[in-house]
């Protein structure tokens, strides 16, 4: 199947999000690709806005199936999460599981005014939970037994990959 | 390599109860996962939920207060249930032996165990004993191991210095009674760390110690000149049978860090103390509060090592 440019929805989006930004927002990636895709926006955005990264591995919801998860990166937040408008940004929606985390181990920051989800790729059927985003780059249908994410190349450059399921 | 009683068939980590034997990729994991729990004391709700309903045991059959609190505080902020058990005082004196203590404990629906004890080995009695869903973690048996020591020491250093390769460390006072120093020992060389030296009066050494792969020294300056890390460790005067010194006085005297002392290390050295500490003996006061002193993080880095040692077993 042919995958979108990550780089060209990532400005697309930036430019449907940015008429929406107040003056509490903040901007936050999910590890890993949701931090590359918000490295990215940032500077579309607001380059003064704050910006920080959140590791989900301690509130994941498969810790008694499969344990804690390899690689585990420190959450950084250097802003108060308390009454902000947080931009929750990830590569890929596909379960809704990682957003439900992300959305409580941010409460355990602070009791945010709101949170907006924005994703590059919105993985169509097979929710789990009553989650959607607020904005999507692309809407796909994705084979079962493949799963798709953002990998970041030497160079830097962002691409989206389909790879099979280990 | 599956002799090993700590490590799961695919190589995870089932118990902790030495760092001796364990590959240096797997120490490196638990520090990148301990960065992870600094973190979390940043949260306003400094708890997370992986270990919600699991109950850990903290079973202290020596006395411990620092040990004994941060692994209490470690589980709680991982959201476990905490049972503090201080056995010298309850049913060891009603005659009951350890694995019959354990074995009431996991008729409780204990998930993990926190073993302190004076004899070698108990924890590892314990691990080999416990149904397979149960971990242990030594948290100090007799003359032999402390592993989370070792790790938060190494963490500390690695918060510090950035990276191991290029250290040299050195350990200074009574090895020879010492569980703290054989488990950094074992930390540091498998770390890849070069030159690691201890520092101590013979009578204070183990046969043999040059075989763990360190450098022995008998003076202080000597042995200080030129390092980036001094581990003091503390003079156990309750371990003491016989004579081994002649007066603490003395001990200072010759071995006791003072600012003097630690002039000869690199301007730049770290000091660390793994507690409790005996000021005017194995430590000068301008050293243990001046700037060059770490032991106040070690504690506080001890939470988060302890949480990832405690959630990456119960995982496994």
């Amino acid at each position: 199947m042919n995958l979108p440019d990550a780089e060209a929805l990532i400005s697309e989006m930036a430019d449907i999000i940015r008429p929406h930004l107040t003056a509490d927002s903040v901007l936050v990636g999910m590890h890993t690709g949701g931090v590359w895709a918000a490295e990215r926006l940032h500077p579309l955005l607001d380059p003064a806005m704050p910006h920080g990264s959140l590791d989900i591995s301690f509130y994941r919801d498969d810790f008694g199936q499969r344990g804690l998860h390899d690689h585990i990166r420190p959450t950084h937040l250097p802003f108060e999460v308390e009454g902000r408008d947080i931009l929750l940004v990830d590569d890929v929606l596909y379960t809704g599981r990682s957003v439900r985390a992300a959305m409580n181990a941010l409460f355990d920051y602070g009791r945010p005014n709101r949170i907006r989800l924005a994703v590059l790729i919105d993985r169509l059927g097979d929710r789990q939970l009553p989650i959607a985003a607020d904005y999507a780059g692309v809407g796909v249908h994705v084979p079962q037994g493949k799963h798709i994410h953002l990998v970041r190349e030497e160079h830097g450059g962002l691409q989206l990959r389909l790879v099979d399921v280990a | 390599m599956s002799e090993n009683p700590q490590l799961n068939a695919d190589g995870s980590l089932r118990h902790l109860l030495t760092i001796d034997g364990l590959p240096s990729s797997l120490l490196t994991r638990i520090l990148d996962t301990a960065e992870g729990f600094v973190a979390v004391n940043d949260q306003e709700v400094r708890k997370v939920p992986l270990l919600r309903g699991k109950a850990i045991f903290n079973l202290f059959f020596e006395p411990s207060t620092r040990t004994r609190t941060t692994f209490e505080i470690a589980a709680k902020r991982l959201s476990a249930d905490v049972i503090n058990l201080n056995i010298s005082a309850s049913s060891q004196s009603k005659g009951e032996t350890l694995l019959d203590t354990v074995d009431n404990l996991s008729a409780m629906q204990a998930d993990m165990f926190v073993v302190r004890h004076a004899q070698s080995g108990a924890a590892h009695m314990i691990a080999r004993h416990v149904a397979p869903h149960i971990h242990v973690i030594n948290a100090g048996d007799g003359r032999h191991a402390h592993p989370t020591q070792g790790l938060l020491d190494m963490f500390t250093i690695r918060r510090y210095k950035g990276e191991f390769h290029n250290l040299c460390v050195a350990i200074v006072g009574d090895v020879l009674h010492s569980r703290v120093a054989r488990s950094q020992i074992h930390a540091l060389t498998t770390l890849g760390v070069p030159e690691v030296r201890v520092i101590a009066p013979r009578t204070l050494l183990p046969v043999g110690i040059s075989q763990m792969g360190v450098q022995v020294f008998h003076d202080l300056a000597q042995g200080l000149k030129g390092v980036d890390v001094v581990i003091i460790l503390r003079l156990q005067n309750e371990r003491m049978r016989g004579a081994r010194l002649p007066s603490p006085q003395e001990y200072f005297r010759y071995y006791g860090l003072t600012p003097q002392k630690l002039a000869h290390a690199k301007p730049d050295a770290i000091v660390m103390h793994p507690g409790p500490m005996n000021r005017g003996i194995e430590i000068d006061s301008a050293v243990a509060d001046g700037q060059q002193s770490v032991i106040l993080p070690q504690v506080t880095y001890g939470i988060a090592v302890r949480m990832a040692v405690m959630s990456m077993l119960a995982g496994n």
